[in-house]
C-alpha cells in the first residue's frame, strides 16, 4: 500500500511566447520505508515534481491535469490552509543548500520548538526536549549547548543535519529531499545520505530522493525513475534500470557516466540533450596556425616544475601581528608534469587545489618556493615582455561556464581577444580565419561567432572557453573542474574534446578535479592534495589499486559503488532526437 | 557578407530588440507606456521651447506690467493671450514655466553626468585595485554619506559665493549649481559600481583575460565596466528626477539660478509670496509641471529597475 | 562588542575631525572674516590688531586647534550679519527644529513601516496598489511644493491651519521653548511636520517593501513554509527580523537627512529653527553660522550612526558572536 501516489501529473508555467510545460504525464508511488529516486539532468523537470507534491509551486507554475495522492487522500486540490497543515506536519521537504535553509537570526531550537509546537500539541517543556532528541538523532554532538546556538555557527554538514531534524520534527509520512547533498563535500555527502536512508527505515517514511547523480541513485533508491524532458521515460527496481537499462535515453545518460574502476579511451556521446558537434573541417595541424605548439623542440627535463611552493592568506586582520589570522593554502608543495602528460590534481574543497593552478598561471604570487616552466624560473623573471611570452604557453579552463565569458562580448571577440593582444597572426583577414577554424574545431561552427554568449548552453560555452584557451597557441592547459557544474552527458563530451585536442596538438595539462571517476578517465599521474598540503602523487592505476596513504585510502572508499550501472552500454546503439517517444 | 544578408541581419536584430524582456515589460506596464510619453514630451517641448513659447520671457519688449497678475484664460478676468496667466511682472506663464523647464532638465543632465563620471570612476577603481585606495574612498564616501545631498549642495553653493562674488556667481550660477548637485550624489554611484566591480572582479571571465596577459587597465574598461553598467543605467534615471528636484529646491530657497534666468523652482519661490493674495496660479502651475515630470521620470526608474533586476524576472 | 563598539567611536572621532577640517578651512579662507566683522571705515592698523587680537596671525595649525577646543565648548565665533555669538543663536533655534524634526521621524516610522510591510506581503491587494501610487507621488513630490499646496489648501482656502511660524510657546527649565504644550502650537505644527514627514514616509516604507520582498525569495523562507509554519510566524517572525538590519540602516541615514530637509520646511512655513538660520547664513555667507552648523549636524548625524551600529549587535547574532568570540 503506498503512501503517496502521483496520477497523471502534469505542470505547466504559463509564458507569453506559449505555456512551458515541466512535467508531464508522471505517474509515480513510494511506500513507507521505501526510497523513490528521480534522476534526470537539468531541466528535466524532477524539482517540480517535488514542489507539486507539497504545493509549493513557483507562481505561475501549477498542477494542470493529474492527481496526487496522499494516503489514499487527493490532496493536490486542497486549498491553502489544508495543505498547510499537511507540510511539515505528513509531508517534510528537504532543500540543496544548508547554508541558505535556515533563518540566520533565530537559533535552531526557536526553528525547532515553533515547528514542533504548531504541529504537536506539546508543552514547551515537551517540545524543547523533543527539539534535543532530534538533535541528539540526527547526530549532532551536545545537542544540549548546539540546539541554542545560531545557524551560522555549524557547519555545512551540521546545518543540513539540523535541517533534517526539522523536516522530521512532526513526524511526516513523506519526506521529499530536493539534491539534498549537492552543495556538499564527499565525505560529509556519505555520512548525510547514510543517515538519511537510516531514519528512512528506521522511521518507515517514504522518501522522494530527487538527484542528478547516478552514484547517489544507485546506493540510495529502491526504486528509480529516469526523467527526461519533463516524463518519466523508464521507471522500475534501481537494479533493474541502472543494471540493464530499455530506454534508449537511460542507457546513453549511464553509459556517459564515468566510472571509478574502469578506465575508458573515449566515453560513449549521448545525443539527445545536446548534439555533440564535430568539427565540419579538417585542418592539417603540422601546417596550420594552430599547431605551432606541436612543433617546439622536446625538452630534457619536465614542463613545469613546482619546487616547495607555499602561500597563506590572510583571515582576519588586525594591527597587532599576534592577532592576525593565516590560513597555509599551500605549504611545501612540489610536482612535476612532463611534457605530454595530464596531470591530475585532487581534493575536496578548501584543499588547495584551484589555488595551485592561479599561482602557476601568476594570478596569485607565491610566498615562497620557486615554478620553473620549460626550464625558466617564473619567480625570478623581472622583465615584462619575459613574463608575458611565457604566460602565453599556459592557458587556463575554469569551471563556471555562465562566468566566465564576458556577456557583452560577442564570441568572435572573445576567442580573438588573445591572438590580437599577443599579435600571433599578422593581419585581422588572417586573425579571422583563425578564429572561425577554432571555433569550427571545437565543434561550434565559424557561424558561432557572431553571437553572444547568452544564446549558449553551458556545454556549448565551455567549447568557447576551450577555444579562446586555445587562442594562444599553449603548451600547457590547466583545466580548473572545468565539468563540475555540467551535466553528465555534456561533461562525456567536453572530456572526448579535451582528450581529442591533447592527442592533435600535443598539450601538457593539469587536470583539477574533486571527481575522481573523472580523474581516472583523464589522467596519467595524479596528486592527492588535502588542507595545502600534497599527501601523495602516483600513476593513476598504482593510486586506484594500492592507495599509500590515509587520505587517498578514506578518499576512495567514499566513492560511490557504482556496480549497479551497466558496463557494457553499447556506444553505436545511438538514437537521434527523433525516435524518442512524445 | 553581402547587403541582402546585412539587411535581414538588421531586420532580425531590430525584431530581437522588440521581442527582448525589457521591451516587453515596458509596453506590458500602461502607467510606464504613458511616463515614457510625457517625458519625451518635456523633453521635446524644453528642447523646442524657443519655437513653441508664444512669447519670450527674457525679452523686456515684450512684457507689459499692465497684463500682470492676470488669471488663467478660462477664468474671470482671464486673457485668451495668455493661456496660463501672468506672473507678477506681466509675464506669459506658459513661456516661462517652458523655459523654466528648459533651465531645470539641463541642470539634471549635467549635474547627473557629472556625479556618474566621478562616481563611476572611483567605483571602478576602488573596486578592481581594493587596498588603501579603496579604503580612502570609501571612507570619503562614507563621510559624505553622513550628510544629505541637500546639505552639501547648500554648502557648496554658500562657499561659491564667498569665494566668487554676487556678480560673478550670478554669471556662473548654471554651472556652480550642476557642480553641486552632482557632488552630492557621486557616492551612490561609487558604491554601486564598487559592488558590481567586487562582484565582476572575481568572475572567472575577468581571470581568465588576466591569464592571457591583459594589463589591469585595459581589464576594467573593456571588461568589467560594460558589465557593471546596468545598475548604473537605473541609478541615474532615478537620479535625474532627485537633481531636478534638488535643483528646483535650492532655487526655491533662493540660492540656485538667479531670477534673470528662471528655473521651475525660481518660479514657484516668485509665486509663493503672491499665495495669500489670490494669485495662486503663479506658484501652483510650475509646481504641478515640476510634479508631472519628476512623477514621470520616477516611474521610467521603477520600471527599469524591475526590468534590470534579473531575481524579478 | 565593546571593541566594536570603541572602534566605531574611534572613527566618529575621526570623521568629526575631517568635518572640523573642512569648517575651519571654510570660516578661515572663503573670504576674509575681518572684513566681514568690521565696518568699512576701520583703519588697515586696526584691522590688523584686531587680526592679532583674534589669532589669525598664528601658525595654521595652532589656529586649527584653537577652533577644535572652541568647538568643543560650544564657541564658533561671532556671526557676521546678527554680530552676537552664533552659539547663542542656535540654542534659542534649536527646540524649534528638534520638535519639528521628532514629529516628523515619528510619523514618517510609525505609518512608513506597516505601509511597507503590508504592501511587501500583499502584492497584488488593492490597498496595496494604493498605497504604491501614492508613494510614488509622495516622492515625486518637492518638499517645498507639498508645504505650498498644504498652505494653500489648508490655510488660504478652508482657513483651518496657521500657515507660517510656531504658534504660543512655552520655555521649559529655563531655555527649552516648546510649542507642543499650547493649543495654537500644536495647531502650528501640523502642517509643517506632515509636510517634512511625507517624504522620509514615503522612503521608509518603499524600502521596507523592497527588503520584505527580497527576503520573502530566500530559501529558508521557503523552508519555513515547507514545514507548515502559518503565514503569521513566516511574516512577523522570520521574514519581518530579517528586514530590519537593512531597514535600520537607511532609516538612520533618513532620521539625519530629516534635520536637513528640516531647512525647506522651515523656509516654507517660516518656521523660527537652525534651518532658517543656516539658509539665511548661506544667502549673507556668514560663515561662523555655516561652520557651527556643519559640525552640530555632523554631531548629530554620527550620534545615530552609533546607535544604528549598537542596534545591529541587538538583531544580529552573527555580529555578535563573530566580535564577542574572538
Amino acid at each position: 500500500m503506498s503512501v503517496l501516489d502521483i496520477k497523471n501529473l502534469e505542470v505547466t508555467f504559463p509564458h507569453r511566447r506559449g505555456d512551458f510545460v515541466a512535467s508531464k504525464e508522471v505517474n509515480l508511488s513510494v511506500e513507507p520505508g521505501e526510497i523513490l529516486g528521480i534522476v534526470g539532468e537539468s531541466g528535466a523537470g524532477k524539482s517540480t515534481i517535488g514542489n507539486a507534491v507539497i504545493g509549493l509551486l513557483e507562481a505561475p507554475g501549477h498542477v494542470s491535469a493529474g492527481e496526487i495522492f496522499l494516503d489514499g487522500n487527493r490532496i493536490d486540490n486542497l486549498d491553502g490552509k489544508m495543505m498547510r497543515r499537511l507540510r511539515g506536519r505528513r509531508i517534510g521537504m528537504i532543500f540543496q543548500d544548508p547554508l541558505t535553509s535556515l533563518d540566520p537570526l533565530q537559533t535552531i531550537e526557536f526553528q525547532l520548538v515553533e515547528t514542533i509546537q504548531y504541529h504537536l500539541s506539546l508543552s514547551a517543556d515537551e517540545a524543547h526536549k523533543r527539539a534535543v532528541d532530534l538533535l541528539d538523532q540526527v547526530g549532532i554532538p551536545d545537542p544540549e549547548i548546539r540546539v541554542g546556538q545560531y545557524p551560522h555557527q555549524f557547519s555545512g554538514g551540521m546545518r543540513q543535519r539540523v535541517v533534517i531534524a526539522l523536516a522530521l520534527c512532526a513526524e511526516p509520512e513523506v519526506v521529499i529531499a530536493d539534491e539534498p547533498t549537492t552543495a556538499l563535500d564527499v565525505s560529509i555527502q556519505a555520512q548525510i545520505l547514510e543517515l538519511m536512508k537510516s531514519l528512512c527505515r528506521d522511521r518507515q517514511v517514504a522518501m522522494i530522493l530527487i538527484t542528478h547523480d547516478m552514484g547517489v541513485i544507485a546506493n540510495m533508491a529502491d526504486h528509480v525513475a529516469v526523467m527526461y524532458h519533463g516524463r518519466v521515460v523508464e521507471h522500475g527496481v534501481t537494479e533493474q534500470v541502472l543494471g540493464s537499462p530499455e530506454h534508449p535515453y537511460t542507457k546513453s545518460l549511464i553509459g556517459a557516466v564515468p566510472r571509478p574502476n574502469i578506465k575508458v579511451n573515449r566515453f560513449p556521446v549521448v545525443n539527445y540533450i545536446e548534439k555533440a558537434g564535430v568539427p565540419t573541417k579538417n585542418i592539417d595541424i603540422a601546417t596550420h596556425w594552430l599547431g605551432e605548439a606541436i612543433r617546439h623542440d622536446k625538452l630534457d627535463g619536465p614542463l613545469l616544475s613546482l619546487k616547495d611552493i607555499g602561500i597563506r592568506f590572510q583571515t582576519r586582520s588586525s594591527i597587532f601581528p599576534s592577532r592576525r589570522l593565516w590560513l597555509d593554502a599551500a605549504k611545501n608543495v612540489s610536482f612535476d608534469i612532463e611534457q605530454g602528460e595530464t596531470f591530475g590534481l585532487v581534493g575536496e574543497s578548501g584543499s588547495g587545489k584551484s589555488t595551485i593552478a592561479r599561482l602557476i598561471t601568476g594570478l596569485h604570487d607565491p610566498a615562497a618556493g620557486t615554478i620553473y616552466f620549460a626550464g625558466e624560473n617564473l619567480t625570478a623573471l623581472t622583465k615584462k615582455a619575459d613574463i608575458l611570452a611565457l604566460r602565453r604557453q599556459m592557458q587556463m579552463i575554469f569551471q563556471d561556464p555562465f562566468s566566465s565569458l564576458n556577456a557583452r562580448m560577442r564570441v568572435k571577440d572573445i576567442v580573438a581577444e588573445p591572438i590580437r593582444f599577443h599579435g600571433l597572426t599578422d593581419n585581422k583577414t588572417e586573425t579571422r580565419q583563425v578564429v572561425a577554424d577554432l571555433l569550427d574545431h571545437v565543434g561550434l561552427g565559424a557561424k558561432a561567432g557572431e553571437k553572444y554568449p547568452h544564446e549558449f548552453s553551458g556545454g556549448q560555452r565551455q567549447r568557447i572557453s576551450i577555444a579562446r584557451a586555445l587562442a594562444t597557441r599553449p603548451r600547457f592547459l590547466i583545466c580548473d573542474e572545468p565539468t563540475s557544474a555540467l551535466d553528465v552527458s555534456i561533461q562525456a563530451q567536453i572530456l572526448n574534446l579535451l582528450k581529442d585536442l591533447q592527442d592533435e596538438l600535443g598539450l601538457t595539462m593539469l587536470f583539477i578535479s574533486h571527481d575522481l571517476a573523472v580523474m581516472r578517465q583523464m589522467c596519467n599521474r595524479i596528486g592527492v592534495m588535502r588542507q595545502g598540503v600534497l599527501c601523495e602523487v602516483a600513476d593513476t592505476e598504482t593510486l586506484f589499486k594500492t592507495p599509500e596513504h590515509t587520505y587517498t585510502q578514506q578518499l576512495l572508499s567514499l566513492m560511490p559503488n557504482m556496480d549497479l550501472l551497466a558496463r557494457d552500454i553499447d556506444s553505436t546503439d545511438r538514437h537521434p532526437l527523433e525516435n524518442l517517444p512524445n | 557578407m553581402n547587403s541582402t544578408e546585412q539587411a535581414t541581419e538588421r531586420q532580425s536584430a531590430i525584431r530581437r530588440l522588440l521581442d527582448h524582456d525589457i521591451t516587453y515589460s515596458f509596453f506590458r506596464s500602461k502607467v510606464t507606456v504613458i511616463a515614457g510619453i510625457v517625458t519625451l514630451i518635456y523633453f521635446i517641448a524644453t528642447l523646442f521651447a524657443p519655437i513653441i513659447a508664444p512669447y519670450d520671457p527674457f525679452d523686456l519688449s515684450t512684457v507689459d506690467l499692465l497684463d500682470s497678475q492676470i488669471p488663467p484664460a478660462w477664468m474671470a478676468n482671464g486673457d485668451p493671450r495668455f493661456v496660463l496667466g501672468t506672473d507678477d511682472q506681466g509675464r506669459d506663464l506658459f513661456s516661462a514655466i517652458l523655459y523654466g523647464s528648459r533651465v531645470s532638465i539641463s541642470v539634471g543632465f549635467v549635474s547627473v553626468a557629472f556625479a556618474a563620471t566621478l562616481g563611476i570612476f572611483l567605483g571602478l577603481v576602488s573596486g578592481y585595485f581594493g587596498g588603501r585606495i579603496d579604503a580612502v574612498i570609501m571612507r570619503i564616501a562614507e563621510v559624505q554619506l553622513t550628510f544629505p545631498a541637500i546639505l552639501i549642495a547648500l554648502l557648496i553653493d554658500g562657499v561659491a559665493r564667498g569665494v566668487f562674488g554676487e556678480l560673478d556667481r550670478e554669471q556662473y550660477a548654471f554651472w556652480i549649481l550642476a557642480f553641486a548637485i552632482g557632488l552630492s550624489f557621486w557616492v551612490q554611484y561609487a558604491r554601486t559600481v564598487r559592488a558590481s566591480t567586487l562582484v565582476e572582479k572575481n568572475k572567472e571571465y575577468v581571470q581568465a583575460a588576466r591569464v592571457i596577459g591583459i594589463p589591469s587597465l585595459v581589464i576594467m574598461v573593456r571588461h568589467v565596466l560594460p558589465n557593471v553598467l546596468g545598475p548604473v543605467l537605473v541609478i541615474a534615471t532615478i537620479n535625474l528626477a532627485l537633481a531636478i528636484v534638488l535643483e528646483a529646491t535650492l532655487s526655491f530657497l533662493g540660492v540656485g539660478v538667479p531670477a534673470t534666468q528662471p528655473s521651475l523652482g525660481t518660479l514657484i519661490r516668485i509665486g509663493n509670496n503672491f499665495l495669500f493674495s489670490g494669485e495662486w496660479w503663479i506658484a501652483i502651475f510650475p509646481g504641478l509641471v515640476l510634479a508631472v515630470l519628476v512623477l514621470a521620470v520616477n516611474l521610467l526608474g521603477d520600471w527599469l529597475r524591475d526590468a534590470l533586476n534579473p531575481k524579478l524576472r | 562588542m565593546i571593541t566594536f563598539i570603541l572602534r566605531r567611536v574611534m572613527q566618529a572621532f575621526v570623521v568629526m575631525l575631517v568635518v572640523a577640517l573642512l569648517a575651519f578651512t571654510m570660516f578661515r579662507y572663503v573670504g576674509d572674516p575681518i572684513n566681514q566683522m568690521v565696518g568699512v571705515e576701520t583703519s588697515a592698523e586696526q584691522k590688523e590688531a584686531l587680526r592679532d587680537r583674534l589669532g589669525l596671525n598664528d601658525p595654521i595649525v595652532e589656529q586649527f586647534f584653537h577652533f577644535i577646543a572652541d568647538a568643543a565648548q560650544f564657541d564658533f565665533g561671532v556671526s557676521y550679519q546678527f554680530k552676537q555669538p552664533v552659539s547663542e543663536l542656535i540654542l534659542t533655534r534649536m527646540p524649534a527644529t528638534l520638535e519639528l524634526s521628532l514629529v516628523s521621524a515619528f510619523l514618517a516610522l510609525a505609518i512608513g513601516i506597516p505601509m511597507g510591510v503590508y504592501t511587501g506581503l500583499k502584492r497584488e491587494a488593492w490597498l496595496s496598489k494604493i498605497f504604491l501610487t501614492v508613494s510614488l507621488i509622495g516622492i515625486s513630490l518637492p518638499t517645498f511644493f507639498i508645504g505650498i499646496l498644504l498652505i494653500f489648501i489648508f490655510s488660504v482656502n478652508l482657513q483651518w491651519l496657521p500657515s507660517f511660524g510656531r504658534g504660543e510657546v512655552v520655555t521649559l527649565w529655563g531655555s527649552w521653548t516648546t510649542g507642543l504644550l499650547t493649543e495654537s502650537g500644536l495647531k502650528a505644527i501640523i502642517l509643517p511636520s506632515i509636510t517634512l514627514g511625507l517624504f522620509q514616509m514615503t522612503l521608509i516604507m518603499r524600502l521596507v517593501r523592497a527588503e520584505m520582498l527580497e527576503v520573502i525569495r530566500t530559501d529558508y523562507i521557503k523552508f519555513a513554509r515547507a514545514r507548515g509554519l502559518p503565514d503569521r510566524s513566516v511574516h512577523f517572525r522570520h521574514a519581518l527580523k530579517n528586514t530590519l538590519v537593512p531597514v535600520i540602516t537607511i532609516t538612520g541615514l533618513q532620521l539625519g537627512s530629516i534635520i536637513a530637509f528640516a531647512i525647506i520646511t522651515e523656509t516654507v512655513f517660516q518656521w523660527p529653527g537652525m534651518g532658517l538660520l543656516f539658509l539665511q547664513a548661506v544667502q549673507n555667507v556668514d560663515i561662523p553660522i555655516m561652520a557651527a552648523y556643519l559640525l552640530l549636524t555632523a554631531f548629530l548625524f554620527i550620534i545615530i550612526n552609533l546607535v544604528v551600529d549598537i542596534l545591529y549587535f541587538v538583531i544580529d547574532p552573527r555580529l555578535r558572536v563573530e566580535r564577542s568570540g574572538l
